[in-house]
C-alpha cells in the first residue's frame, strides 16, 4: 500500500461526503465523475508493473466512469430541467453525519473480514464504506437522477473490493461489469427522462402510486 | 522555554495585524481593486487608541471587562502554541483542551458583552457566535485528537513539532487535518464565506454584529484579539504542514512568517473566489470541517490496528 494510493482512497471517501452533502445535482455529477477519475488512476498506483490487463482496466474505467457517464447525466439533467435535490427524506447535514458513522463502521469492520490478503484493509475499508454512503444515497434522496448517483457509488464501491482481487479476475468479466453499469445506466437515463415527461417531475415518490395522477 | 520563544511570541502580537491586511489586498487584487495597504489595521488600531469611548447607559461592568477579557485569553492561548515549532512558553499534558477553552472562554465574554447592550440586533449576532462556536469547538478538539494519535504527543508543543515529520506515514490523515484548520480559520476569524468582515447589513452579520456598540480603545482590542486569532490558526496550519524543527533558529521563524503570509494569501483568493454563504448553509461547512478529522482519526486508527 503506497501512500498514492491510500492518498486516492482518501479523497474517494471525501468524493462521497461531497456527494452526501451538497443539494445541487451538477455537484454531484461532478463528485461522481471525479471519483470514477480516481479510480481509474487507482489500478495503476497499487500494481506497479503496469500489466496490459491493468492498462485496460484503467482505460475502461477512465472513459465509463469519469467521461461517459458524468456526460450522460449532465445530459439527463439539462433534459429533465432540474437543478437540485429539492427535499430530501434525510437532511444533507444529517446525511453527512450518517456517511461518518457508516465510514466508521466501514474501517471497523474491514480488518476483521477473513481475507486471503492483509495487506488490502485500506482497500476493502473505502469499498465497504462507497458501498454503505451509496445505499444512504440511495435511499433517501427522491430525484432519480441522485438515485442513480447512488447507484454509481454503489458500484464503484464493488470495483474498489474488486481492485483487492484484480490480478485473479479476468480482464473480460472486468469489461462485462463495465459495460452492465454503462447499459444500466443508460436505461436509467431514459426512465428519467420519461418520468419527467410523464409527471412533470423527476420525484420517484409518483411512482408509488399505481392510478394514474 | 528559551529567548526565542519569547521572540516569538512578540513576533506574532506585532505581526498579526498584518494578516487581515494581506487577505484583503489579496483579494482586493483578484478582484481588480488595489485595495487598502497591508498596514491598514495598524492606522485603525492607532486612530481607535486614541478616540474616547462611550459606554451604553444599558451596559454594566460586563461590557467593560468583555474586551480586556477577550485579549487577555487569546494571548494566553498563543502562549500554549509552539510559535518557533519546537516549544511553547507553557506545556504541559493536555494544554491542547486548555487552548480550546481559552478560546471558548474569550468569545463567552463577547457573547455576553453583545447581550449586555440589550440591542436586538447584538443578541442576534450573539446567538449566531454561540451557535456556530458551538460547533466549530468539536472541530477543533478532533484536529488536536488527530494529530495526538498521529505524534502521541499530548501536548500542543510536542503534536505541532512532530507532526510534519510524519507526512510520509500518515499523509492524507494530516492533509485532512490540515483542510479542517484552514476551514476553522475561517469560521473562527469570520471570514468569507461564513461571515463578511466588510459588510454592515445586519440581517447577514456575525462577528461584527456583536461588536457595534464597542468604540475606541475597547473596538480597538476587540479587532486586534481577532487579528491574533487569526495568527494562531494560522501558525497551527503552518505548524502542520511545514517541517521546521530541523531549520536553524532564525530560519525557523524567517520560514514560519513567510508561510503565515502565505496562508493569509490562501484566504484572501478563497474570500476573492466565493460568496458569503446563506446562513442556514453555515452548520454544513462546521460538519463538514468536523468530519475531516474525524475521518483522519479513522484512517490512523486503521493503520495502527
Amino acid at each position: 500500500m503506497t501512500t498514492l494510493s491510500s492518498l486516492l482512497l482518501t479523497l474517494v471517501v471525501l468524493t462521497d461526503f461531497a456527494i452526501l452533502g451538497t443539494s445541487r445535482l451538477s455537484t454531484c455529477i461532478r463528485a461522481i465523475g471525479a471519483q470514477g477519475l480516481l479510480l481509474a488512476v487507482l489500478p495503476l498506483a497499487l500494481h506497479p508493473g503496469w500489466s496490459l490487463h491493468i492498462i485496460g482496466l484503467a482505460l475502461g474505467t477512465g472513459v465509463v466512469k469519469a467521461v461517459a457517464l458524468p456526460w450522460f447525466l449532465r445530459w439527463a439533467i439539462r433534459e429533465a430541467n432540474v437543478r437540485r435535490e429539492v427535499e430530501p427524506l434525510i437532511g444533507f447535514t444529517t446525511s453527512v453525519l450518517l456517511g461518518a458513522a457508516a465510514v466508521a463502521v466501514a474501517f471497523v469492520v474491514a480488518p476483521r473480514l477473513p481475507l486471503p490478503e492483509r495487506e488490502g484493509t485500506l482497500l476493502v475499508a473505502v469499498a465497504l464504506s462507497n458501498v454503505l454512503t451509496g445505499l444512504i444515497v440511495l435511499t433517501s434522496r427522491r430525484k432519480a437522477i441522485t438515485q442513480v448517483v447512488g447507484y454509481l457509488m454503489l458500484e464503484n464501491g464493488i470495483f474498489v473490493f474488486g481492485l483487492t482481487q484484480a490480478e485473479r479476475v479476468p480482464f473480460l468479466l472486468e469489461l462485462g461489469v463495465l459495460l452492465d453499469v454503462f447499459v444500466g445506466v443508460f436505461i436509467m437515463g431514459i426512465v428519467v427522462f420519461h418520468i419527467n415527461r410523464e409527471f412533470d417531475t423527476l420525484s420517484s415518490s409518483r411512482l408509488e402510486e399505481l392510478k394514474e395522477p | 522555554m528559551t529567548a526565542v520563544t519569547w521572540v516569538a511570541l512578540g513576533l506574532t502580537l506585532v505581526a498579526a495585524p498584518a494578516l487581515p491586511g494581506i487577505v484583503n489586498r489579496t483579494k482586493s487584487l483578484l478582484t481588480g481593486r488595489r485595495g487598502a495597504p497591508v498596514t491598514q489595521l495598524y492606522r485603525d488600531l492607532a486612530r481607535l487608541w486614541r478616540k474616547g469611548t462611550v459606554y451604553s447607559r444599558t451596559t454594566t461592568w460586563v461590557f467593560r471587562i468583555a474586551p480586556i477579557l477577550l485579549l487577555a485569553t487569546t494571548a494566553a492561548a498563543a502562549c500554549l502554541l509552539p510559535l518557533d515549532g519546537r516549544s511553547a512558553l507553557l506545556t504541559f499534558a493536555g494544554d491542547f483542551i486548555a487552548f480550546a477553552g481559552l478560546l471558548a472562554l474569550g468569545r463567552f465574554a463577547l457573547v455576553l458583552a453583545a447581550l449586555d447592550t440589550g440591542s436586538s440586533f447584538e443578541g442576534m449576532g450573539a446567538s449566531r457566535e454561540g451557535t456556530f462556536g458551538s460547533m466549530g469547538e468539536p472541530a477543533l478538539v478532533l484536529c488536536f485528537a488527530a494529530l495526538a494519535l498521529a505524534t502521541g504527543g499530548t501536548s500542543l508543543a510536542l503534536m505541532f513539532s512532530e507532526a510534519p515529520s510524519l507526512w510520509s506515514a500518515d499523509g492524507p490523515a494530516l492533509a485532512m487535518v490540515a483542510g479542517a484548520l484552514l476551514l476553522l480559520t475561517i469560521a473562527e476569524t469570520g471570514r468569507v464565506p461564513v461571515d463578511d468582515p466588510a459588510t454592515h447589513l445586519e440581517l447577514t452579520m456575525i462577528h461584527e454584529v456583536m461588536v457595534l456598540d464597542h468604540s475606541g480603545p475597547d473596538l480597538a482590542i476587540v479587532q486586534y484579539a481577532t487579528a491574533l486569532k487569526l495568527a494562531l490558526f494560522g501558525t497551527m496550519i503552518v505548524d502542520v504542514l511545514v517541517p521546521r524543527a530541523g531549520l536553524p533558529v532564525a530560519a525557523s521563524l524567517a520560514v514560519w512568517l513567510v508561510a503565515l503570509g502565505a496562508v493569509a494569501v490562501a484566504l484572501g483568493v478563497v474570500e476573492a473566489m466565493m460568496a458569503r454563504m446563506s446562513l442556514a448553509r453555515v452548520p454544513r461547512f462546521l460538519v463538514a470541517a468536523g468530519i475531516l478529522p474525524a475521518f483522519a482519526i479513522i484512517l490512523l486508527l486503521g493503520s495502527a490496528g
